[in-house]
């Protein structure tokens, strides 16, 4: 009995909640840690940047409608749905990363648990970042946050699993759409994170996922003018510099790149979130 | 309609020196460089004083003393800072009078508006924050002190550049001043040039406080002095409350720097009367948002969106309304709208007007004779503005409302988002639903409901989109002045 050959996934774009390749026809390779070769990914294009874009700020008004309990239960979903595919996230950050069977195992772990700890803020974050203000006159005054909308976020080249769902689920939480940038080196476990995305509830267009070259797509990003915040996580610091140079053209909020490594297992703060968050207050006469 | 005798309020109580320096390190020094103007009023174009126009050598000079007196600021307990800022806050109120004769004068704000809003919230908001000062460890930004241990207090960013705007002098400075200080860091601030001479009797304020030498610098200058201050090395923190261009110039020259900022920037509200609305109210509430200190406001009603069953009812009542302010001396207590901040404001808004008519849209102004001196523009409404207009999407910052109407809901919010803009919103309705509603689909920082131009210290003010980042006011505007690192 020969082996069985195994059948492989063609790895492609996430946008919109459909999984299209890169309009240009353009792949790259991705190589494991090691250096063999694991799969032809899609290297999105300008069209496609965009494409994820529209398809972002077409889902907003929803997903920043649902009612933050909505987006808790959905969130607590993807968590569901990746502890149930927790072997092969195991097998895809052991060939990204290098690391032991043992040590990706704690860094899924990790990534199931951070999506549950966010799924938890959904309906909390406004209790910690609103207020009722006493102002002094008859006025009801009440500040809230409400998010900024469309984020393009620049994931970190490490931490392929864990740091991705660090930098998305602070983003979409509380009712943010994005456009993901992934891993240029190690994208295999992004678009895998896409499927347990697919199947979680989570409505298309919420997070769209984009493979190829950051230096390319992230330009492009923080250059269009319907985008409202970007997230440089994931930057080098010449990237980082040009992309907020860019990001100036229409004001959007800017999260810069960590001063020092992220230690992906510490329990984040609230930062992330707020950093795409407005604050709206609403005013209105007290009387009868 | 009843005549009004005059009723000026004396300006006898103002001492304006002939020239004044810059404030660097507790004292009045000479600029190093050549440059000086003189700042007018703009009401009567009379000369008041010849000012300094601070160069970059000046600039730094202001920096290196705040930098130095960031180090003792600083450590000093928060108790102590607070003390400090109640003391400046109560000498306002001392000075209350004195101020805003100074302002109207340099501004050309009308009387009533400079002593019965600016000067009560300058006050207000150096008491608000006084109040943060020894209480930052529960705001929020950072882990409470342990074991009564002050070390964990979130710490201060160090030197502030602030620059602000001429449509409220005294008041955009204790927006930024006071929560700067009160969160430990120091100051070097730029007044507009064309209304210096509050933020320079702030310095003596200051000295009158005995603030440190250094924590308060105030170099005066014009657009090239604020560039400079933002582009200091010295400097941590950026605010800016301005234009939406040189906005987007500074978030694009601190690019790559570690430099916290936050935008102040331009807006173009939508002030939305729905049918069910009170009229007359509303009709208050519309000459509020847009004539309120002549429209120089960033936050003003500049886009009227009525619905359509009423539009023809409330604008009469509007135009009524209208024809009763009075327009003319600043320091007239009885006066409505006072002068145009400056002759190159007062093209902007001409040409703008000219725009509009040539456009296709309607312009009228009640009858209203203007002094003959000064820089004057009437109370100015356009009917039948289209979206694409440019009086319905370029911020005017002058006495001009712009009118469109809408049919249901849905088509106001969907109009009212209709531009870059973010700052503020306004809606009239009797309907609490329908107010929530509204409220709640408003891409803006502010909503007024059957409220407008309401501003409070506890309360948070800042934009959405082009607009700008950041808030001022409340819980919310310690975190533009706290090192608030990411975990």
């Amino acid at each position: 009995m020969s082996e069985r050959l195994a059948v492989r996934k063609t790895y492609k774009l996430f946008v919109g909640g459909a999984f299209p390749r890169s309009e240009s026809g353009r792949s790259y390779v991705v190589t494991s840690a090691k250096g063999d070769f694991l799969a032809n990914a899609a290297r999105a294009s300008r069209k496609d940047a965009r494409d994820a874009v529209a398809a972002a700020r077409k889902a907003f008004p929803g997903w920043s409608g649902a009612t933050a309990y909505n987006r808790g239960q959905i969130l607590y979903r993807v968590a569901e749905m990746l502890e149930g595919r927790r072997a092969q996230f195991v097998a895809e950050v052991v060939q990204a990363d290098g690391v032991a069977a043992k040590k990706a195992g704690e860094l899924v772990d990790a990534a199931v648990d951070r999506l549950v700890w966010y799924a938890g803020w959904s309906d909390k974050i406004g209790a910690v970042l609103g207020s009722a203000n006493p102002v002094a006159g008859p006025y009801f005054n009440l500040s809230s946050p409400e998010p900024t909308g469309v984020v393009a976020v620049l994931a970190p080249p490490a931490a392929p699993l864990l740091g991705l769902v660090s930098v998305i689920a602070p983003v979409i939480v509380t009712g943010n759409t994005c456009v993901v940038v992934a891993s240029e080196r190690a994208p295999l476990p992004a678009i895998t994170l896409a499927e347990v995305l697919a199947t979680s509830d989570l409505p298309g267009g919420v997070v769209n996922v984009l493979t190829g070259f950051q230096a390319e797509i992230a330009p492009w990003l923080a250059g269009h003018m319907d985008v409202n915040a970007i997230d440089l996580t994931g930057a080098g610091p010449e990237l980082a510099v040009t992309c907020e140079e860019l990001a100036a053209e229409n004001l959007k909020r800017v999260l810069r790149p960590p001063t020092a490594p992220i230690d992906w297992m510490a329990e984040p703060g609230i930062e992330r979130m707020a950093a795409f968050l407005e604050t709206k207050t609403v005013w209105h006469p007290i009387g009868t | 309609m009843f005549e009004y005798a005059p009723a000026p309020e004396s300006r006898d109580i103002v001492d304006i020196r002939p020239s004044y320096g810059l404030f660097i390190n507790g004292e009045w020094v000479e600029s190093q460089g050549d440059e000086r103007h003189k700042t007018i009023n703009p009401a009567t174009e009379e000369a008041l004083a010849e000012i300094s126009w601070a160069s970059e050598a000046d600039v730094d000079r202001a920096v290196q003393a705040a930098r130095k007196a960031f180090t003792t600021w600083s450590a000093l307990p928060g108790a102590e800072r607070a003390k400090y800022i109640f003391r400046i806050a109560r000498i306002i109120q001392e000075r209350a009078r004195e101020l805003a004769v100074l302002e109207s004068l340099d501004n050309g704000k009308p009387i009533r508006e400079s002593r019965d809003v600016d000067l009560p919230l300058v006050a207000a908001h150096f008491f608000y924050y006084a109040g943060w000062a020894d209480k930052l460890a529960y705001a929020g930004f950072g882990p409470r002190p342990a074991n009564g241990q002050s070390g964990a207090d979130p710490r201060p960013l160090g030197v502030a550049g602030q620059v602000i705007p001429w449509n409220f002098p005294l008041l955009m400075l204790a927006w930024k001043i006071a929560p700067a200080l009160a969160c430990g860091n120091t100051v070097v601030l730029k007044p507009a040039e064309t209304t210096p001479l509050t933020a320079l009797a702030f310095a003596e304020i200051c000295r009158q406080a005995d603030l440190p030498p250094g924590v308060v610098n105030i170099v005066t200058g014009a657009g090239a002095t604020g560039a400079a201050l933002v582009a200091h090395p010295g400097v941590d923190k950026v605010a800016f409350t301005g234009s939406t261009e040189v906005g987007r110039q500074i978030a694009r020259n601190l690019a790559g720097t570690r430099k916290k900022l936050t935008l102040e920037l331009g807006g173009k509200a939508a002030n939305i009367v729905f049918e069910d609305a009170a009229l007359d109210q509303a009709v208050e509430g519309i000459v509020n948002g847009i004539f309120f200190n002549q429209g120089h406001v960033c936050c003003a009603g500049s886009r009227l969106l009525v619905q359509e069953s009423i539009a023809g009812e409330l604008l009469d009542a509007l135009k009524r309304r209208l024809a009763t302010l009075r327009l003319g001396d600043p320091l007239d207590k009885n006066t409505d709208i006072g002068a145009i901040n400056s002759a190159a404001q007062l093209a902007k808004i001409r040409e703008l007007s000219a725009a509009g008519e040539s456009e296709g849209a309607e312009r009228w102004s009640p009858s209203c004779p203007l002094p003959d001196r000064g820089f004057w523009f009437p109370p100015t409404v356009f009917t039948g503005v289209a979206q694409s207009h440019r009086i319905a999407r370029e911020e005017i910052f002058g006495p001009v409302l712009s009118v469109l109407t809408f049919r249901t809901p849905a088509e106001a919010v969907e109009k009212a988002n209709n531009t870059p803009y973010g700052l503020s919103a306004g809606v009239w309705t009797e309907k609490g639903s329908l107010m929530l509603w509204t409220a709640s689909r408003l891409r803006a920082g502010v909503v007024w409901s059957n409220t407008f131009n309401r501003f409070d210290p506890a309360s948070p003010f800042g934009g959405y989109k082009e607009s700008g980042y950041g808030r001022e006011g409340g819980r919310h505007g310690l975190a533009a002045y706290l090192d608030w690192k990411l975990a």
